[in-house]
């Protein structure tokens, strides 16, 4: 971590701070039930979004999941859309029709997350496809969580990718629960990576959260991708699910999981760490500038209007 | 002369035609480079296009359709296609959940264009998994536009136009059509949605027939003739955008109304066209009828498969009876259809 260059620190920094704060701003004003939509917060695993975005050109695309608001903005997603788009607002980044569980922001590389576990992975093989086809050197980062690995849809996009050297990386953010479920209760063993090698990619772990080893990563491997018919790169990173599966608080009560197992990760939050490698006057600067961006968002997105009534039959069609 | 040309053929013309035009389109799908090329409609698209734009794919339907949605994200015109409709089943959830609702779920943001071929197989023992039509499950599905053309002009143009609509598009073959010829024009012309083709005059009843069963609606007019009935039959080509003002004008002269779903009747195509129709209040004495599958899984037996279809007899007795309701049941000769003629397995 100390080894990393001062802009690079700064920027994912901000970065992490950004999404943490934003994603306590929507846990706080969530009880009044200003936001009519499900929200699944990133907190704890803002370090996957942020390692890997920040490796990323932005004419790279990413797709994600219904836990999406750390890829969003670590892609570099508009914070005042995405936050109109939780209100339900006309301003919102799908136009208030999609909600928390649906962002998108074509113009900076996020192609869209959606609400069905394992629907995006084959979008993004064939949005690779296409980038590969149309021989642009551009890749594709596919963000789902470990609870896709039961899908169908994962394996089968696997397999394609890796059959026609797609120029995708996978990323699995293992937080070891799909809503309760651990994930030793819905595989046999503790092998996903294995599991993507056998399809014919190259595959790690990275165990610790650590920021820098999965910026590295990414780095690293992308530039192969970029280079030539490298083909798919699977990274899975092992993270932790601060918050209940949907909505803002703490989960300890329902007794699937314990306090214990979340506090050696708050222990290594990120975040945290990081902030002790900022001069004490830049980080507060970083974070007041960040602290008046999300306050100004979350006026726009309250201050905004709702669609017309009309709006409920546009894009049904493109026309 | 005029240019006669089969069904499969027109199919083949049309996405040739739009390939070499348009460096966007590609054809994936299992068999679609095959030596059989999908009954012919592929035929040296592979040699001529080459393997980025014309490939096999692994059996992963729902992934491949995930993978066309991607791709046409990223601006190309994917056509996938699948031998069967059946096969379409384990694709359910990239269509219904991604394709149909990704311009809408994401306010216009992006858009799918998209083709989906599927081909419907009947007879020599397709039986219960290789013989349905599951048009109307997608017919309940907002986001998806959804063709089923019976003549080789109509499956051109169609196909053209599915091609360069800017939305999933649900194209249905069936296999019997395969041996329908008709005229078709050479290069590049547009079949709209939304646009019913009256088939044939008459005045007596209205024939609807969707799929092949237009060709079973034209046959059963002829049988019809005989008995001195001038039947009326229209081809819907497609479902969604329907067009119910073609129908109802042929109603309000016919008064008498017989639709022959492709499919099992239970919220099918003719239970909508019906309900449409009767939403218009036309305050006529019309009488309607529904035709279709029996409502059971298709038998592979000939024997029961025979019951399990409406076909060109059947269909002309029930509008007999519909006009001729004193009179008793009627039983024309069957006259032996191309496809017994010409079809031999297996499929």
């Amino acid at each position: 971590m100390i080894n990393q260059n001062p802009a690079l620190i700064k920027k994912i920094y901000s970065s992490l701070y950004r999404i943490r704060r934003v994603e306590e701003e929507i846990a706080r004003i969530y009880p009044t039930d200003k936001i009519k939509s499900p929200i699944h917060l990133s907190i704890g695993q803002e370090a996957v979004s942020v390692g890997v975005c920040e490796a990323l050109r932005s004419d790279d695309i990413v797709f994600g999941t219904y836990r999406g608001h750390a890829i969003y903005l670590a892609k570099g997603g508009d914070l005042k859309a995405m936050l109109s788009e939780l209100y339900g607002k006309d301003t919102g980044c799908a136009r208030g029709k999609g909600g928390s569980m649906h962002l998108i922001d074509v113009r900076n590389g996020v192609m869209g997350t959606s609400a069905i576990v394992g629907t995006t992975i084959p979008l993004s093989v064939g949005y690779a496809y296409a980038l590969k086809y149309k021989k642009s050197n551009a890749i594709v980062a596919s963000f789902f969580g470990d609870g896709a690995v039961d899908e169908g849809a994962f394996h089968e996009s696997m397999n394609f990718a890796a059959l026609k050297r797609l120029p995708i990386l996978f990323v699995c953010e293992n937080n070891f629960y799909a809503i309760h479920s651990h994930h030793l209760n819905r595989h046999h063993s503790d092998n996903i990576c294995e599991r993507a090698k056998g399809y014919g990619m190259h595959a790690e772990r990275i165990e610790d959260g650590d920021i820098f080893k999965i910026y590295e990563f990414t780095k690293q491997y992308i530039e192969k991708m970029r280079n030539g018919n490298f083909g798919p790169v699977f990274l899975e990173c092992i993270t932790c699910r601060w918050k209940e599966h949907v909505g803002p608080n703490d989960d300890f009560h329902l007794g699937y999981r314990s306090n214990e197992e979340i506090d050696c990760w708050k222990e290594n939050d990120q975040l945290k760490k990081l902030r002790p490698f900022l001069k004490p006057d830049e980080a507060a600067r970083i974070e007041s500038k960040i602290d008046k961006d999300i306050s100004d968002a979350f006026r726009f997105a309250e201050q905004s209007y709702f669609p017309e009534d009309a709006e409920l039959y546009t894009h049904l069609f493109k026309e | 002369m005029e240019r006669i040309v089969n069904y499969s053929e027109a199919i083949r013309e049309a996405i040739e035609l739009e390939m070499a035009h348009n460096p966007s389109v590609i054809v994936f799908g299992q068999g679609v480079d095959d030596p059989k090329a999908i009954l012919g409609t592929t035929k040296g698209l592979l040699d001529k296009f080459g393997p980025e734009r014309v490939f096999d794919t692994p059996l992963s339907e729902d992934g491949m359709t995930g993978m066309a949605i991607g791709a046409a994200l990223a601006g190309l015109r994917p056509i996938h296609t699948h031998i069967r409709m059946d096969f379409m089943l384990l694709a359910m959830n990239q269509i219904v959940n991604m394709a149909a609702k990704m311009h809408y779920m994401f306010g216009g943001a992006v858009f799918a264009p998209i083709v989906i071929r599927s081909i419907i197989g009947k007879s020599w023992g397709q039986g219960p998994q290789h013989s349905q039509n599951i048009y109307p499950l997608f017919m309940n599905i907002p986001g998806l536009k959804i063709v089923a053309p019976s003549t080789p002009y109509d499956a051109k143009g169609c196909l053209i136009q599915s091609i360069r609509d800017d939305n999933p598009v649900i194209y249905i073959e069936h296999r019997l059509l395969y041996y329908q010829k008709g005229y078709v024009p050479e290069g590049i012309y547009e079949v709209p949605f939304g646009k019913a083709r009256l088939l044939k005059n008459g005045d007596d009843v209205t024939l609807v027939g969707i799929s092949q069963m237009a060709v079973e609606c034209l046959r059963a007019s002829s049988y019809l003739q005989e008995a001195g009935i001038s039947a009326e039959v229209i081809d819907p080509i497609s479902l969604y955008p329907l067009d119910i003002e073609t129908i109802k004008i042929s109603v309000l002269k016919t008064k008498r109304l017989i639709i022959v779903d492709n499919a099992w009747m239970t919220c099918g195509a003719g239970a909508e066209i019906i309900a449409r129709l009767m939403e218009l209040n036309l305050h006529q004495d019309i009488e309607v009828c529904r035709m279709g599958f029996a409502f059971v899984p298709c038998p592979t037996t000939p024997k029961l498969e025979q019951k399990f279809y409406p076909d060109a007899k059947k269909i002309a007795m029930k509008a007999y009876e519909m006009i001729f309701p004193e009179k008793g049941a009627w039983h024309p000769e069957a006259k032996l259809q191309i496809e017994e003629v010409e079809f031999r397995g297996p499929f």
